[in-house]
């Protein structure tokens, strides 16, 4: 599905991925976790093709030059990112945002468009699913929406995308624990044979409900471990501590790498 | 889940359907009609005010109105203080009439009016027989100087509204027109109101009396299509006790390398619970991408609210015009009298605006709401310039103001210009300002959702106009968002 090479991209000339290598398989999931600073949400956006960024290496994604590709084809050929912090949108009701570009992925890969009737069961039905308010889809977009709200509304636009490749930047961070519950069974319900995702955390707590195949440790722009699910318990009981200070995260990171 | 979202969604998505069928164009009216159009020659002076008259048929007295507005005229030099810039006007160097040549008498129903006209107005989209037939609206077509066709016209007058083309007015209803032309707009008003009561050729006239509450939407469509002409027409619109009406204006120009003067007025009077909404939708010529060409908008356009609790609201949405200079305004003179300003100007490429509003607040309790939003794309200038003024008797008077600019790129401008009279103390005013920036965030994340980024910012700047866009008629709020997306095309990448 997913094959990263030697992967750098700076920004402001600060070298921020130093080498990445991934290999993701259809199916698979893998949890990417690491210090803040380590280059995890940069490797989201630079495959999402967030411009701003230098970029080299090679990342191909089913069978094509993803780096080549703008953001919205990489959109409509299936990778879908969620985003950390989304985005407002004043006076674009979320319904409407939705559909029009659901309908804009639809179109690049020859689907049917969705009409409004079919749109708005759709929706309903992935709303009721998440615990959401019906009334978020008539307000305008993440405008006003609370933390928890707005990452369910990320997780609402992935389950109707249907995308082949999920990108989950710290999904779970700012929810509480029925939110994160409510998240996780949404992003667990998509997995399939078909369907891989990248989950980056800064947690470990995501990883119990949603099991991954692999465990990556970044940290220095680097992969510099990886392991299956009980590496994320490790990190844990090695005393990866969210909110230590960068150093000595570092610290507990390399020793946790050098076991 | 209550049904109404089911019908939020019908809504949007008939707006999106339209913009689907109507996005991608670039200025699509540009296309010049070859009507056998009778021009008057270039140059302005009396003998061409005498003219004009004599081509319509006037009564003596309007042509005595004319020539005391021309000689007024005379007298006065062309207004400096607008933010915009322009090489000198040459008022010799045009024709101040042109008309199709009318092929035999004057058409008596739609059958009769010449199949070029009609084919024009097709083409625009404005099917004069369609319009007639389906959509419950009625249309006073006015191609360059006249008015060549209005309909629903019998319907209308079962119900005792006149709607009518201005110079069918002055020959049908003179007193009517007498009693209230130039009572809103006087001609010693400015420059250009000036030299439209001077020079005027048509418009449209509507009186809805008293008690009537006009059973349709009404509208006028303007079109420039000979060269080298000015148009100058005058609308006004009498709405007697407790009556109410829509009024639609819509207009286009073809493309043309010189500029072409508009310099219209607009004239609206409420009396006692009468309320006027005039929804404009301006996409005259914008010039081309190097500034040249398009047309200048000079037009003067205000209301009274002469009666109580009277109500008047603007409505308008400019995207045309190489230079636009308009500040329709409200005067509200009746106690509990309402008036409403919402504006989205865009300015692209080389165009230059210079808009906004007066609110004059003499009443008691007297109401106004304006909300204005600029954007800016391209190397454009766009200013607003708002007066609100509440004079001694209007005790408990209130004014609520916001004004939001976007801009599109960094070569661009936004000004504010807000002036603010207050000599009664027991008045509110809150004036409310924004500046704002399409973010790299939002384009991101509308993109990363498979969203091109024409489509984008297209749907930022939609949803930055929500406020005013809510205000159109349904039929307007398709074509709004649709040209608001041709007019930035090409301002973003």
């Amino acid at each position: 599905m997913l094959t990263i090479r030697d992967l750098h991209a700076s920004i402001d000339g600060r070298e921020i991925l130093r080498g990445l290598d991934l290999e993701i398989a259809p199916g698979e999931v893998h949890a990417v976790m690491g210090p803040n600073g380590a280059g995890k949400s940069t490797l989201t956006q630079v495959l999402a093709g967030r411009e701003g960024y230098e970029v080299s290496g090679e990342v191909t994604y089913k069978g094509q030059d993803l780096l080549a590709m703008a953001p919205e084809d990489r959109a409509a050929a299936g990778v879908f990112l969620a985003f950390q912090y989304p985005v407002e949108i004043p006076g674009v009701g979320n319904m409407q945002f939705i559909r029009e570009s659901a309908n804009a992925v639809r179109r690049a890969r020859g689907d049917d468009e969705l009409d409004a009737r079919g749109f708005l069961q759709l929706a309903r039905q992935k709303m009721a699913e998440l615990e959401m308010d019906p009334s978020l889809l008539t307000r305008s977009v993440n405008a006003g929406f609370s933390g928890g709200e707005k990452k369910r509304n990320e997780v609402l636009q992935m389950a109707i995308f249907e995308p082949s490749l999920v990108l989950l930047d710290e999904t779970d961070s700012g929810l509480d624990i029925d939110a994160l519950r409510l998240v996780a069974q949404g992003v667990q319900k998509m997995r399939s044979p078909e369907r891989s995702m990248l989950v980056i955390t800064h947690y470990p707590r995501l990883l119990e409900h949603v099991v991954p195949d692999v465990v990556h440790v970044l940290s220095g722009g680097r992969i510099v471990r990886s392991g299956d699910a009980s590496l994320a318990r490790e990190l844990e009981a090695k005393g990866y501590q969210p909110g230590a200070d960068r150093a000595t995260e570092a610290d507990a990171l390399a020793a946790v790498a050098a076991s | 889940m209550s049904e109404s979202i089911e019908e939020t969604e019908g809504t949007a998505t008939a707006v999106a359907d339209g913009i689907q069928e109507l996005v991608e164009r670039e200025y699509q009216y540009g296309f010049t009609t070859d009507l056998d159009t009778e021009v008057v020659p270039k140059g302005l002076d009396e003998d061409v005010v005498r003219l004009i008259s004599e081509k319509k048929g006037e009564p003596e007295w309007l042509l005595e109105w004319r020539l005391a507005a021309f000689r007024h005229f005379t007298t006065l030099t062309e207004p400096t203080w607008p933010n915009v810039h322009h090489p000198p006007i040459d008022y010799q160097d045009m024709s101040y009439y042109a008309a199709p040549k009318a092929k035999g008498p004057a058409p008596k129903s739609l059958d009769e009016v010449d199949p070029e006209v009609r084919e024009m107005f097709d083409k625009l989209g404005i099917s004069l027989a369609e319009q007639e037939r389906l959509s419950g609206v009625a249309v006073d077509a006015v191609v360059d100087s006249v008015s060549v066709a209005t309909t629903f016209k019998a319907k209308l007058a079962e119900v005792g509204v006149i709607f009518c083309s201005f110079s069918d007015a002055v020959r049908d209803h003179p007193d009517l027109v007498r009693k209230y032309l130039g009572t809103v707009v006087p001609f010693r008003d400015n420059y250009f109101a000036a030299l439209n009561s001077a020079v005027f050729s048509d418009g449209s006239f509507c009186f809805i009396p008293k008690g009537v509450k006009c059973p349709m939407e009404l509208s006028t469509y303007f079109r420039i299509n000979a060269a080298e002409t000015g148009q100058f027409e005058r609308t006004l619109i009498v709405a007697e006790e407790g009556a109410s009406v829509s009024y639609l204006e819509g207009c286009t120009a073809p493309m043309r390398d010189e500029n072409q003067l508009h310099a219209a007025v607009v004239e609206l009077i409420a009396f006692d619970d009468a309320q006027i909404k005039y929804s404009t939708v301006q996409n005259w010529y914008p010039g081309d991408v190097e500034g040249n060409g398009g047309i200048y908008n000079f037009v003067t356009k205000r209301g009274r609210c002469a009666g109580a609790r009277s109500k008047i609201s603007w409505t308008q949405v400019e995207t045309g015009s190489a230079i636009t200079w308009k500040y329709p305004s409200v005067v509200l003179q009746g106690d509990d009298s309402v008036g409403e300003f919402y504006s989205v100007a865009v300015t692209n490429n080389l165009q230059q605006a210079d808009t906004g509003t007066k609110m004059i607040h003499i009443g008691k309790n007297t109401t106004s709401t304006i909300v204005s939003k600029g954007i800016s794309a391209g190397r454009a200038q766009n200013t607003y310039r708002g007066l609100v003024k509440v004079l001694r008797t209007a005790t408990g008077a209130r004014n609520h103001t916001q004004c939001d600019s976007l801009l599109i790129g960094s070569d661009c401008g936004a000004h504010t210009f807000p002036y603010i009279e207050v000599r009664n103390d027991s008045a509110q005013v809150e004036h409310e300002a924004s500046t704002s920036k399409v973010s790299d965030d939002q384009l991101f994340y509308c993109r990363q959702r498979g969203l091109s980024e024409e489509d984008a910012t297209s749907m930022i700047v939609n949803g930055f106009c929500r406020e005013v866009f809510d205000e159109l008629p349904m039929e307007f709020a398709v074509e709004a968002q649709a040209l608001m997306r041709v007019s930035l095309e090409g301002s973003v990448g």
